[in-house]
């Protein structure tokens, strides 16, 4: 099976550990990984702007850098989710579709595709998860808390198989964190204090490490737990899920 | 009207952040008690298709509806009028108060009289009308509006609804015992029910086949004046209607579930017809909902049907507060329909979004609402309502990420220089700063590290 491992923009350039671990976590499932150089970015930063037809050139270039893919994985559910709906170029219909197809965010390629049971990782802390918006209610990572309907979670099964792991429950489970693309700077005091108080449910109920589908989320947290200082620390789910025992 | 964009209107909000954390829980716990009664029932979903398929039946028939319904409506004989927008609806309910001689009038509850500005209409005319609705005559008293569709004095504390009765009603000063504050608003509003000539009231359902219709209330005041009254004036926009009197079943199960978390509202009273003596009109009003019909990307957002779920789970309507939405319907559902009123005047609400999606979810009749703002986005863009910077910004970005030896430059310099990232459009004066840092800058880009440890 060949893989293709889309790494979103900002994940390239800000957390490139994340990307490693997601790499190196799928090569143990004994798949052959390749990470295409001239991939960029998936048009969401411009679209979720207004902006969605500036977005081709973004769309041709991914279409060129993931068609020859068995499967695309990304360990982002909201630049997942934004390819899986707006991921069209004229003249070349078939080749979008058939990627939005085979496109997976990471946690759900390992529990529906290769349907993991066990992982050999190790995380002894306590761990808040943060729903990312995208991965859940868009990309259906796991049940949402509106619905009346019957519970589940991809990332939390995942978690659960983490050695050591103690994943501590919140007051608010799938509120959104304020993030939200260009949001955290034009409504900058929304978007910080809806990620204040994340952080502070986190911390309420003993997290040490919050983690999430998307570091997207994170990044904006990690922004406001830096300037408060604070201890308490974000990590993506596959540094996790990669987390060798010590 | 409009005196600030949401976002500036949001952070003066914020700035008291006490009572943005009381504002938030108090709406979340509205949130909760929802929750709690649709997890009651396990048809939940099924009645949320049910309620989202009935809605767009009619919406696909609305004018055969309206006429069935305009037709019935006569028989009974109510007095149907229809108005073309705000003005005209304003008119036709003036005329009726000239015609009646009327000076004394009440008003319960109606989002479509907030949205035409009925009451400033007719104080032009030196006209008073008295909301009952208790939320709405505090705000009312204070010159406001109200902040919230079902809640409209969610953003006010007991201490300041203490206050303003003892500025306009004369209660005991500091005295802030909601049992006492509420009493005291019955006495004074006792008087104007006794004394109006003429009741307002809205309309929460209007059934085409029997040409009647549904106000529904907890406080028993749209009653109260109605029957007390000679002439009642019901507005209602023409989205309101449902076929049948047996989908009802379906509506009133979901919409107090959905707006309080109550199994049904207090009152869900149903009119059909004038009592001897009394006349009874109906205002049926279009006011750009018809051009929204038409817009095949957002027709969806008229099977509203006013609950507020929307506003009571938006994060970001939990920390701004009603009123910087600046416009008579808020929250997530104000966001989709306002800028069909006016796109200028509200091209800022679309963006007043993280897109998270939870209002869709707890939409009792289905509205894609955050696929809707995304959607408003494009089309606010494209007719050119968005600042000329934002353009340019998105430009150089767009460049930059197109075209990957410039992406990976920019990458190179965005990491020294710590100023860049990719959906921040960069400035100087980028707001990022101002209450979080940029993450640490590794030491090499992930596609770096690729070049050395797997090629
Ligand atoms: S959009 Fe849906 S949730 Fe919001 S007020 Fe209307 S019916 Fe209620």
């Amino acid at each position: 099976m060949k893989i293709g491992l889309f790494i979103p923009c900002y994940i390239d350039q800000f957390y490139p550990k994340a990307a490693v671990a997601a790499l190196e976590l799928l090569e143990k499932m004994g798949l052959e990984v390749y990470f295409p150089k001239n991939q960029t970015c998936c048009g969401q930063p411009m679209a979720n702007s207004g902006f969605e037809h500036l977005t081709t050139g973004c769309n041709r270039l991914f279409i060129e850098n993931f068609s020859s893919f068995d499967y695309i994985v990304c360990p982002s559910g909201s630049c997942v989710m934004h390819l899986k709906e707006h991921l069209h170029l004229s003249g070349h219909d078939q080749q979008a579709k058939a990627i939005r197809e085979k496109l997976y965010e990471l946690t759900e390629f390992l529990t529906d595709i290769l349907e993991i049971n066990e992982l050999s990782a190790s995380f002894p802390f306590k761990v808040g998860l943060h729903q990312s918006c995208h991965g859940q209610r868009g990309l259906k990572l796991s049940q949402m808390t509106e619905l009346v309907a019957p519970a589940f979670s991809k990332p939390e099964k995942l978690l659960a198989m983490v050695k050591g792991l103690e994943l501590i429950p919140l007051n608010r489970k799938d509120e959104c964190c304020g993030f939200g693309g260009t949001f955290c700077v034009t409504e900058e005091a929304v978007s910080v204090k809806m990620g204040k108080d994340r952080l502070s449910d986190h911390l309420r109920n003993g997290a040490q490490y919050i983690t999430a589908t998307d570091l997207s989320c994170l990044m904006h947290l990690e922004g406001i737990l830096r300037r408060q200082k604070s201890s308490l620390k974000i990590i993506h789910i596959a540094e996790i899920l990669n987390h060798q025992p010590l | 009207m409009k005196a600030m964009e949401h976002a500036q209107a949001a952070e003066a909000f914020i700035r008291d952040e006490a009572r943005t954390d009381w504002h938030d829980e108090t709406l979340w716990f509205v949130r909760q008690k929802r929750d709690l009664a649709a997890q009651g029932l396990p048809e939940w979903e099924q009645l949320r298709d049910w309620a989202s398929g009935i809605k767009n039946h009619t919406l696909s028939n609305l004018s055969q509806y309206l006429a069935l319904f305009e037709e019935n409506a006569l028989k009974n004989g109510i007095k149907v009028h229809w108005a073309m927008d705000a003005v005209e609806h304003n008119q036709i309910i003036h005329q009726i108060i000239k015609e009646g001689k009327i000076c004394r009038m009440v008003k319960s509850k109606s989002m479509l009289t907030e949205e035409c500005h009925l009451n400033a209409y007719l104080a032009a005319q030196g006209i008073e009308v008295i909301d009952t609705d208790l939320g709405e005559r505090i705000v009312q008293l204070r010159k406001e509006a109200p902040s919230h569709i079902v809640l409209p004095a969610i953003h006010l504390k007991k201490e300041d609804v203490s206050d303003t009765f003892n500025e306009f009603l004369d209660t005991e000063k500091g005295n802030n015992d909601p049992q006492y504050l509420t009493e005291s608003a019955r006495q004074h509003l006792r008087d104007y029910f006794v004394g109006a000539e003429l009741a307002i009231t809205g309309v929460n359902f209007a059934i085409a086949e029997t040409g009647g219709f549904v106000v529904c209330t907890n406080e028993g005041n749209a009653d109260m004046g109605a029957h007390a009254a000679n002439i009642h004036i019901a507005c209602m926009g023409i989205e309101k209607l449902i076929p049948k009197a047996e989908h009802l079943g379906v509506f009133l199960r979901l919409l107090a579930r959905s707006a309080t978390g109550q199994p049904i509202t207090t009152y869900s009273s149903h009119f059909h017809r004038p009592r001897p003596g009394q006349q009874m009109h109906l205002v049926i009003v279009d006011n750009g909902r018809s051009r929204q019909l038409g817009r095949a990307d957002f027709r969806n957002s008229l099977k509203c049907i006013r609950c507020a779920a929307c506003f009571n789970t938006c994060p970001v309507y939990r920390r701004s507060g009603g009123h910087s939405y600046h416009t008579a319907v808020a929250g997530p559902i104000g966001s989709i329909l306002n800028p069909n009123i006016d796109m200028k005047a509200n091209a800022d609400l679309p963006f007043a979004s993280t897109l998270c999606g939870s209002c869709s979810n707890v939409c009792p009749v289905k509205i894609d609402i955050h696929e809707q703002l995304y959607k408003w986005r494009q089309v606010l863009v494209k007719e050119g309502h968005v600042p000329s910077s934002k353009k340019t910004g998105m430009a150089a970005m767009t460049l930059v990420l197109s075209k990957p030896t410039l992406y990976r430059l920019a990458g190179k310099m965005g990491r020294v220089a710590l100023k860049y990232a990719p959906f921040v459009v960069n400035n100087s004066l980028n707001p990022w700063y101002k209450q979080r840092d940029m993450p640490q800058a590794p030491e090499e880009s992930f596609r770096e590290w690729y070049q050395k440890n797997r090629k």
